[in-house]
C-alpha cells in the first residue's frame, strides 16, 4: 500500500512536468528557432527538413545585417526616440501620477486610461496630416510624441499604485513642517518610489521600442526606426534566413532582456494595475 | 524617532521657503491642477484634439494626395460603411470572429494552464518569466519568425506537422487558413497573460470553501465547478475585456505577416483602414471607418469600466 502511494505520488509529478513541458514548449521553441536560425549558414536555413540541434554556426547572418543595412543609424532613431519618450514621459506622467494618487482624481486616471483604449490607428489620420503640414514627418518630435501615447499611460497608471503606498503620514509631517507640495513630491514621495520609476522607465522604453503602428507612417528615411527597416528587409531578404533573424534576434534581444529586469511588473503594467502580482 | 521621520524631519526643515512668496504660494495652492496639467495638456493635445479630426474628417471627402479641399458630404462616409460597402462588411466580420476566435482560444488555454499551475513545484519563477516574454517581445520580430516558420514549403511549422502524422498546409499562404494562422500567432502571443491574470486571481481564493466542501464529501470536480470558476469569473472577466479591446485593434501581427492578403483574407477593419488612408489617402473615408472603430472599442471598454467598480479592485 506504502508502495502504491509513493508510485501514484510519483507518477503524477512527472505527469505534471510532462504537461508544464507541453504547455511551455511553443513559447520557448518561437525564440529558439529564432536564435538558431540567425546562426546557421544560409543552406541549413532553409534545409528541409530543419536540424534543430545538429548544424554549423557562423555569424554571417548577424554580419550582414550591419554591413548591408544602416543597421546602427536604425538602432540610433530607435534609442533616441524610445529615450525621449520615457523621459518627457516621466517628466510629464510622474507629477501626473502623483497627483492622481494624492487627490484621488479617479476622473482624471479614467481619461488617461481612455488613451490606452482607444485604437491607435485612430489618431493616425489626424496626426500624419499635422505632421506633413508642420513638415514634422521623418523628424524624431514626431515619432516621441506619437510614442507617448503608448509610454504615457503606462507611466501614469504604474506609478499611481507606487504613490499610493507612500505613507501618507510622511508627506503629512513633511507638510506640516513648511514643505511645499512640490518639495514634499520631490523630496520625500519621489525618493521612496524610485524603484518603481525604474520599472515604469523600462516598460515605457520597451513598448516605444516594439511600436510598429505610429513609426511606419511617421517615420521617413532620416528617422526610421528598428521594426520599420526589420519590416522593409522581408521583402529583400525573402529567402535569406539567416539575416532575417539575426535581424529579428538584434531588434527583440535587447527588450527582452529589460524586461526580465522589471517582470514582476509587467502584467500590472499591461493591465493597468488591474492585476497586481 | 523613526527613520521614516527622521527623513521627514530633514528635508523639510531645510526647504520651507518655497511656501512663501507670491508665486510658491500661489503654486502651493492650486498644487492638485499644476501638477497634472502638462498631462491634461498633452492628453488634450495628442489624443482629444486628434479625435474630433477625425469625427470631423469623417464628414468629408477628400484625398491627401489630390490638391482639392476637403468637401463637406454630411453622414454620406458612414451611409457607405454602413450599407454601400461589402468589402468593409467583409472586415467587420472577419475582425469579430478574429476577435472571438483568439479570446476563445487564449481563454481556454489559458486558464487550463494557470489551474495546472496554481501550486508549489519547482521551476515556477522560470515558467511566469517564460510567460512574459512572448507579451513584450517586439512585434516585427515575431511576426518574421512566424512568416519563416510557417513558409509552405521550408516552413519548420509543416516539417512538425508531418512529424505527428497530419498534412502539412498553406499557413499564411492561403485565404483559407491565413486567418487561423494569424489568430494562432495571437493566440502564442497572449495566452499567457490570461494566464497569468488567472494565477492572479487563483492565488487571492479563500481556503474556507473549500474546506467545507471536502466536509461535506464534495468531489474536486464539483468543488471546481461550484467554488473556483465562479470565485474565478471576476478575474477572468476582466482577463477576457482586457484582450477583447486589444484584439479588436490588432494590427502589427497582421500588418506584418500578411498585409491583409491573400486575397484579402486577412483584412480587418484596422488594415482596410490603414490601406484606404495611407494607400489611397481616403482620409474622409477613412476617417469614418476610424471612428467606427473607435465606438465598438469604447463600448467594450465602458463594460470594463463598469465590471471593475462592481468587482472593487
Amino acid at each position: 500500500m506504502v508502495m502504491r502511494g509513493w508510485r501514484r505520488r510519483w507518477l503524477g509529478t512527472a505527469g505534471f512536468y510532462a504537461l508544464a513541458v507541453l504547455f511551455m514548449l511553443p513559447t520557448v521553441f518561437v525564440f529558439y528557432w529564432m536564435v538558431t536560425l540567425s546562426i546557421k549558414p544560409q543552406v541549413e536555413a532553409t534545409a528541409y527538413p530543419p536540424s534543430f540541434v545538429r548544424f554549423s554556426v557562423t555569424t554571417a547572418g548577424y554580419r550582414e545585417v550591419f554591413t548591408k543595412y544602416p543597421f546602427l543609424l536604425y538602432t540610433w532613431n530607435s534609442l533616441v526616440v524610445a529615450v525621449g519618450c520615457t523621459g518627457l514621459g516621466l517628466a510629464v506622467g510622474l507629477p501626473a501620477a502623483y497627483s492622481i494618487a494624492r487627490w484621488r482624481q479617479r476622473r482624471l486616471a479614467l481619461a488617461i486610461l481612455v488613451a490606452r483604449i482607444i485604437p491607435g490607428i485612430s489618431y493616425l489620420i489626424p496626426w500624419y496630416i499635422f505632421f506633413r503640414n508642420l513638415r514634422m514627418v521623418d523628424t524624431y518630435g514626431a515619432l516621441i510624441l506619437t510614442h507617448l501615447i503608448v509610454g504615457l499611460p503606462i507611466i501614469i497608471w504604474v506609478m499611481i499604485g507606487f504613490f499610493e503606498d507612500v505613507p501618507a503620514d510622511l508627506e503629512d509631517a513633511a507638510l506640516i513642517d513648511g514643505c511645499s507640495y512640490f518639495g514634499t513630491f520631490w523630496r520625500v514621495a519621489l525618493p521612496l518610489v524610485k524603484p518603481g520609476v525604474m520599472a515604469t522607465a523600462i516598460l515605457s522604453f520597451v513598448f516605444s521600442w516594439n511600436n510598429f503602428l505610429f513609426s511606419v507612417i511617421l517615420a521617413g528615411r532620416q528617422t526610421r526606426t528598428l521594426p520599420i527597416a526589420v519590416f522593409n528587409m522581408i521583402s529583400y531578404e525573402e529567402i535569406n534566413w539567416g539575416t532575417l533573424a539575426a535581424a529579428a534576434t538584434l531588434i527583440t534581444l535587447p527588450v527582452l532582456v529589460l524586461a526580465l529586469l522589471v517582470q514582476r511588473h509587467i502584467v500590472s503594467g499591461l493591465t493597468f494595475g488591474a492585476v497586481k502580482q | 524617532m523613526t527613520p521614516r521621520q527622521d527623513v521627514a524631519a530633514t528635508v523639510t526643515s531645510a526647504h520651507h521657503v518655497e511656501r512663501n512668496g507670491r508665486l510658491g504660494g500661489w503654486a502651493h495652492r492650486h498644487a492638485r491642477w499644476l501638477f497634472p496639467a502638462p498631462a491634461i495638456f498633452l492628453v488634450v493635445a495628442i489624443i482629444a484634439y486628434p479625435i474630433a479630426y477625425t469625427v470631423w474628417m469623417s464628414l468629408q471627402e477628400w484625398y491627401a494626395s489630390s490638391l482639392t479641399a476637403p468637401k463637406f458630404i454630411g453622414l454620406a462616409n458612414y451611409e457607405k460603411i454602413a450599407v454601400g460597402d461589402p468589402r468593409f462588411r467583409e472586415a467587420v466580420v472577419r475582425t469579430v470572429y478574429f476577435t472571438v476566435l483568439v479570446l476563445v482560444g487564449e481563454t481556454v488555454l489559458g486558464v487550463a494552464m494557470a489551474l495546472l499551475f496554481n501550486r508549489e513545484f519547482w521551476g515556477r519563477g522560470l515558467l511566469r518569466t517564460l510567460a512574459i516574454l512572448p507579451m513584450v517581445a517586439t512585434p516585427t520580430a515575431i511576426g518574421l519568425v512566424f512568416v519563416m516558420m510557417y513558409h509552405p514549403t521550408l516552413g519548420v511549422a509543416n516539417y512538425l506537422l508531418t512529424v505527428i502524422g497530419l498534412s502539412p498546409f498553406k499557413w499564411t499562404y492561403s485565404s483559407q487558413t491565413a486567418l487561423y494562422a494569424l489568430a494562432l500567432v495571437d493566440v502564442w502571443q497572449w495566452t499567457p497573460l490570461i494566464m497569468l491574470i488567472a494565477l492572479a486571481g487563483l492565488a487571492s481564493l479563500p481556503r474556507e470553501p473549500y474546506e467545507a466542501a471536502h466536509i461535506d464529501g464534495a468531489s474536486t470536480l464539483r468543488a471546481f465547478w461550484h467554488i473556483t470558476l465562479p470565485l474565478l469569473r471576476p478575474a477572468i472577466v476582466v482577463a477576457i475585456l482586457f484582450r477583447a479591446i486589444d484584439a479588436l485593434k490588432t494590427f502589427d501581427i497582421i500588418y506584418i505577416i500578411t498585409q491583409g492578403g491573400p486575397a484579402n483574407a486577412t483584412e480587418t477593419i484596422n488594415i482596410l483602414l490603414f490601406n484606404q488612408a495611407f494607400s489611397y489617402f481616403n482620409m474622409g473615408y477613412a476617417s469614418s471607418m476610424a471612428v467606427a472603430l473607435f465606438t465598438v472599442v469604447m463600448g467594450v471598454s465602458l463594460i470594463l469600466i463598469k465590471v471593475r467598480r462592481t468587482t472593487a479592485w
